[in-house]
């Protein structure tokens, strides 16, 4: 029976030949990732009740970015229980302050094609990009998976996702996903995986098909994957670990899959989210002209490295608009690196931008940056939900890093392709 | 009641698609305790739930029983209510997962919307079978692991574990 690439990594870590999608089966964990919010503050209490500590502290990774740097005291004793406990649990990977949990985890080199990773986090699909089985869990599970170092899962079917054509200028991964959730819902994909294929695909960087998988949680979809090739063994590499057998895990020919989308990137525009869900996205030209606060740059999904560079292109010689506030948050220490060394960083000062630390910071809410109410935002985060960046009234627009630069220099929402030489 | 993944004989609460984790849990009273939390549980699709529901009874329901959000108090609701188990075609991924966490049986179950309120169920969940009293009906479900079942009659996750670890 020809097998998807989830049935194998799923059978693997379940010690078992094969197994069938809707069967439910238990694996074995290769890595759990932890973060300063879902993580120690929640799950201690009951590591405690069970008397246990953490399975294996060589599998943890925890990383400190939804609460850096502390705002008040309340954050402030959440970063101290974070850092005790990895004193406490002998954790050997722990970031503290070194960004984005779901962009630190890869940068670092922990993940590798065929592996089976829990993250207690709801964009934990963006480990996928590289290959591996990793889905979001909540803390009670996340406790379990600690104290066990196993978890069970019921094995989901595929949803094929194919785009193809070449990517046109002033357009990104985060367009796509725009598209697909208005296209999709935010259900459509069923608690299923969302499997991203095609020779679109095969061109992207690893920063950009992070952005498709992160954004599988946006569909409903228990997790995104795209299987590894030649890009994903050289950032592998480059981060210092070693990519297995990448030809291993891959999709058997004819493998079953529950349905499958087409995307033709040549005919897509760049795309905005109308608050307050991404499912309201549509092409740029139906919310231009909407005034704008706020342009936030940032999140796991909106702030790395090529992101910055995208905002970049925009704000090359111009300035932000008047009256217009343009914040950046790097999702990495590494990114901020790279971005001071290739002159990014320059440019976008210059511009007047506003450097903000690397961290969760505004996406959320849980940091700096947040609205106040009536106020409008366009942000390169994943999700734009009624309150979720500030006052309950503020109005948040999603778009992909031009636009959001765009709309910065235009201090209105505008086709950042009119910007784009 | 249930042991060992058995449930004999009991009462049916049946309802329509997309029940969702706001109907089960409204979001209003996220900040009430438990007690009040529940005494609202799916009070917008049927009233009489809540004052007539018994220990033991169970919820046949359409697809995506749970779609939503991720608070795991849809699931409390139903167990605070003693329901034992949920059948439906399809269930909301996180309520599935937090369902069997906190001991509440969910079983998918394609013709879980054949099955009316008031009539009576037995089910199986070893071997995948559930058996409608006043229809003499004989359907099928997905069957669920031993450990799991386990699992469900310690009472979920952290009770399931803590045994575990005892011994
Ligand atoms: S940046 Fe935003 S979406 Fe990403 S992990 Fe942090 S809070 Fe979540």
């Amino acid at each position: 029976m020809a097998e998807t690439l989830t049935q194998k990594i799923i059978a693997h870590a379940a010690g078992r030949d094969a197994v069938a999608p809707g069967e439910i089966v238990t694996c074995s964990v290769d890595l759990a990732m932890i973060h300063d919010s879902g993580g120690p503050r929640r799950v201690q209490p009951i590591l405690e009740k069970l008397g246990v500590g953490v399975w294996d502290p060589d599998k943890v990774v925890l990383i400190s970015d939804h609460y850096v740097p502390a705002v008040d005291a309340e954050s402030a004793r959440i970063l101290d229980v974070t850092r005790k406990f990895a004193a406490e649990q002998n954790l050997p990977n722990f970031y503290d302050m070194q960004g984005i949990c779901h962009v630190v985890l890869p940068e670092r080199g922990h993940l590798k094609p065929g592996m089976f990773v829990v993250g207690g986090d709801s964009h934990s699909p963006t480990g996928g990009a590289f290959g591996c089985f990793m889905f979001g869990i909540g803390a009670t599970d996340m406790a379990g998976v600690l104290a066990t170092g196993e978890t069970w899962v019921r094995v989901p079917e595929t949803i094929r996702v194919e785009v193809t054509g070449g990517m046109p200028s002033g357009v990104s991964a985060k367009d796509i996903m725009l598209a697909l959730c208005a296209r999709l819902g935010m259900d459509g994909g069923a608690y299923q995986v969302i499997e991203y294929a095609g020779d679109t695909i095969s061109r992207l960087p690893m920063a950009e098909r992070m952005t498709l998988c992160n954004m599988a949680a946006e569909l409903g979809a228990q997790t995104g994957l795209i299987a590894g090739d030649q890009t994903t063994a050289e950032f592998i590499r480059k981060a210092g670990a070693d990519p297995g057998e990448v030809d291993r895990w891959q999709n058997d020919p004819k493998a079953p899959v529950r349905e499958t989308h087409h995307i033709d990137i040549g005919a897509l525009g760049p795309q905005v989210a109308a608050p307050h869900s991404p499912a309201n996205s549509a092409p740029v030209a139906e919310t231009a002209g909407v005034k704008i606060d706020q342009a936030y740059i940032g999140a796991c999904t909106g702030a790395k490295l090529i992101d910055l560079q995208m905002a970049a292109n925009i704000l090359e010689g111009r300035t932000v608009a008047t009256g217009t506030r343009l914040l950046i948050a790097p999702a990495s220490q590494k990114d901020t690196a790279a971005a001071a060394s290739d002159g990014t960083l320059a440019t976008l000062t210059a511009a007047g931008a506003i450097m903000m630390p690397s961290g969760c910071g505004a996406c959320a809410g849980y940091g700096a940056g947040v609205l106040a109410d009536g106020e409008v935002c366009i942000a390169s985060t994943a999700r734009n939900f009624k309150g979720r960046m500030g006052a309950t009234t503020s109005q948040v627009y999603l778009g992909n890093p031009y636009t959001v630069a765009t709309a910065a220099v235009a201090g209105e929402i505008r086709d950042p392709r009119e910007f784009l030489e | 009641m249930r042991t060992s993944g058995v449930i004999a004989e009991a009462k049916v609460w049946a309802y329509g698609d997309y029940i969702d984790t706001d109907v089960l849990a409204p979001g209003l009273y996220m900040k009430s305790s438990m007690e009040v939390m529940a005494s609202h549980c799916l009070e917008t699709v049927d009233p009489d739930f809540v004052p007539n529901v018994n220990k033991g009874d169970v919820i046949c329901a359409g697809k995506n029983f749970g779609m939503g959000s991720s608070r795991e108090q849809a699931a409390q609701s139903l167990v605070f209510h003693g329901v034992v188990a949920v059948l439906a075609p399809s269930f909301g991924g996180i309520f599935y997962r937090n369902a069997i966490n906190h001991g509440l049986m969910v079983l998918v179950c394609a013709d879980a919307p054949r099955i009316a309120t008031g009539h009576h169920v037995s089910v199986d969940a070893t071997v995948g079978s559930v058996y409608v009293k006043e229809t003499g009906m004989q359907y099928s479900c997905e069957p669920m692991p031993e450990h799991l079942i386990t699992m469900l009659a310690d009472g979920g996750l952290v009770p399931h574990l803590e045994r575990r670890f005892r011994t």
